[in-house]
């Protein structure tokens, strides 16, 4: 495998290159009109028109804009809960119930409810990434602090920290790894929620591009669409794991291996 | 000034399993008694070594004497005052690391003295116990960063730089090499000698505890009492090979049911 070293990234781009080949192969010999199965140069062309007159912009920053507060409502809200869930036995018992009932329904299923509340725009979608990623952050939050290693509170105990500092320098850095990995799938989840929900409830977006993209017959514009998901979903991911390349969580990388 | 009193202590967890099974000394949900009965007394800055078969309560015991759990019915008496709840004059010793993986060693050694207005003094205290246990140049370490021996010195800096009345250490040699052990066992004698506080440290090695102890306990299980209880009036470094030691040795030895001719 050493040999590989040096060129890392051959492998993943043969890859890539064998699937480009294949598209076009397909596209020009499967007797499919290119209406229909657009090849990878028509595609190419697509993007630079859209790149052009800002429509692909426009949609990914649509989608992007409402992940993130979606997501970010998700996490102020989701990390607090999961602490007192897994701090506190009466809210365990109180909530835990409840969450692993709400926890398995799927994001879309909520879609007709949230139209209903939140009318048409922005909120509905927002509210389902919301919906999204709020259960798996509260879930892995709260498990993450009933796992903390109860000698820790005992250390606490004895050197006499109040609850605040119990929660700040106990609680807080002790969970932070894991809630950092649990940031990072619930975005991956959130980003392909999102392009659900911009089928339905808003005129914006990149779930809207490829919906509106296939009533016009533009398979062009609806495989346009679906690399720029791939490669903003790829994004997303660096971003998040770079969040847990964080001082604050080395020590649990390196107590680990 | 560290005065301790033993009375009457019980501890008893309730039997928790599905079925009785054969050799459960009680029904389900009944009770188990883990100490029965505990009396003892050390007197004030006294080092005393608590030896005992593996899960016979020892740690128990240490846990109820720190505050950390309650007794099912007696009290531990420290001056005269019952111990109800954790306090900083007792620091506690962790059968494995217990410190925090998240800080450095400057921060867990620092966690005692957060409050501490005077910031060059705090510093200088701090900087003060980490070059006691020598471990300069390792202040910005994580607990991981660190050998076993060097964690658990650290450990000690922590509980040491509070001053507090009483060590209380469950097996803190358990995991370290030979040498390392040698050299711990030698250190806390030392700092025991120098620094005059109580020492109550529970370990397996009977040898520890011959060497280390100014008064020595054996418990047995089933339930847990006390089987031995006696002053170690020896001058060190002490051989346990021959005289009196070695009596004392084979002594605990049969009451542990065990015999180190093989
Ligand atoms: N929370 C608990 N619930 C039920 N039983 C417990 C609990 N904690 C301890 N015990 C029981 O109490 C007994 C004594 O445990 P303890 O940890 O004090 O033993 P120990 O003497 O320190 O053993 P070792 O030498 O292995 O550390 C054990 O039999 C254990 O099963
Ligand atoms: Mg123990």
């Amino acid at each position: 495998m050493n040999n590989w070293r040096g060129a890392g990234w051959l492998l993943p781009a043969s890859s890539f290159l064998i699937i480009l080949l294949l598209w076009e192969l397909v596209s020009r010999f499967s007797g499919w009109s290119s209406q229909v199965f657009p090849g990878p140069l028509r595609v190419l062309e697509s993007i630079g028109e859209m790149l052009q007159d800002g429509t692909l912009l426009q949609h990914a920053a649509a989608s992007l804009y409402r992940v993130t507060v979606g997501f970010y409502i998700a996490a102020l809200l989701g990390i607090p809960l999961g602490i007192l869930i897994g701090r506190v036995a009466l809210a365990y018992r109180m909530l835990n119930p409840l969450i692993q009932f709400l926890r398995p329904i799927s994001p879309l299923a909520w879609i007709p409810l949230a139209m209903l509340w939140f009318g048409i725009g922005d909120k509905p979608a927002i509210f389902l990434i919301f919906l999204a990623s709020f259960f798996p952050i509260v879930v892995s939050t709260a498990v993450a602090v009933s796992a903390i290693n109860p000698i820790y509170f005992q250390v606490a105990a004895n050197f006499r920290l109040s609850r605040r500092e119990v929660a700040f320098r106990v609680v807080i850095p002790a969970i932070l790894p894991d809630v950092v990995t649990a940031l990072r799938i619930s975005v991956s989840i959130a980003w392909l929620v999102v392009v659900a929900a911009e089928m339905i409830a808003v005129q914006s977006g990149l779930g809207y591009l490829i919906l509106d993209s296939r009533n016009a017959l533009r398979m062009d514009y609806v495989m346009v669409g679906m690399i720029v998901i791939g490669l903003i979903g790829v994004l997303l991911d660096y971003v998040m794991k770079g969040l847990g390349r964080l001082e604050s969580t080395a020590w649990a990388r390196k107590s680990s291996t | 000034m560290a005065h301790i009193k033993i009375e009457n202590l019980v501890k008893a967890y309730e039997n928790r399993r599905k079925q009785r099974r054969k050799g459960d000394p009680v029904s389900v949900g009944e009770m188990i008694k883990v100490l029965d009965n505990i009396n003892l007394e050390f007197a004030d800055g006294e080092m005393v070594c608590i030896l005992g078969p593996s899960g016979c309560g020892k740690s128990t015991m240490l846990k109820i004497l720190a505050g950390f759990d309650t007794a099912t019915s007696g009290r531990i008496l420290v001056d005269g005052r019952e111990v109800k709840e954790p306090t900083s004059d007792y620091i506690f010793v962790f059968q494995h690391s217990g410190l925090l993986p998240w800080m450095t060693v400057w921060q867990n050694v620092e966690l005692g003295l957060r409050h501490m207005e005077d910031a060059a003094q705090k510093e200088a205290q701090i900087q003060e116990y980490i070059d006691m246990v020598e471990l300069t140049n390792s202040e910005q370490h994580y607990p991981h960063q660190l050998s076993g021996g060097m964690q658990r010195r650290a450990e000690l800096a922590r509980a040491l730089v509070v001053n507090p009345d009483m060590l209380i250490m469950d097996e803190p040699f358990t995991g370290l090499d030979f040498l390392t052990r040698m050299k711990m066992r030698e250190e806390v004698v030392n700092m025991h000698e120098f620094i005059g506080k109580s020492i109550l440290m529970v370990t397996h090695d009977i040898d520890d505890a011959l060497v280390m102890a100014d008064h020595i306990v054996v418990m047995g299980d089933n339930p847990t009492q006390v089987k031995m209880d006696r002053l170690l009036r020896f001058d060190r470094p002490r051989d346990v090979s021959t005289g009196e030691l070695a009596e004392i040795r084979d002594e605990i030895y049969f009451m542990l049911g065990v015999s180190y001719v093989v």
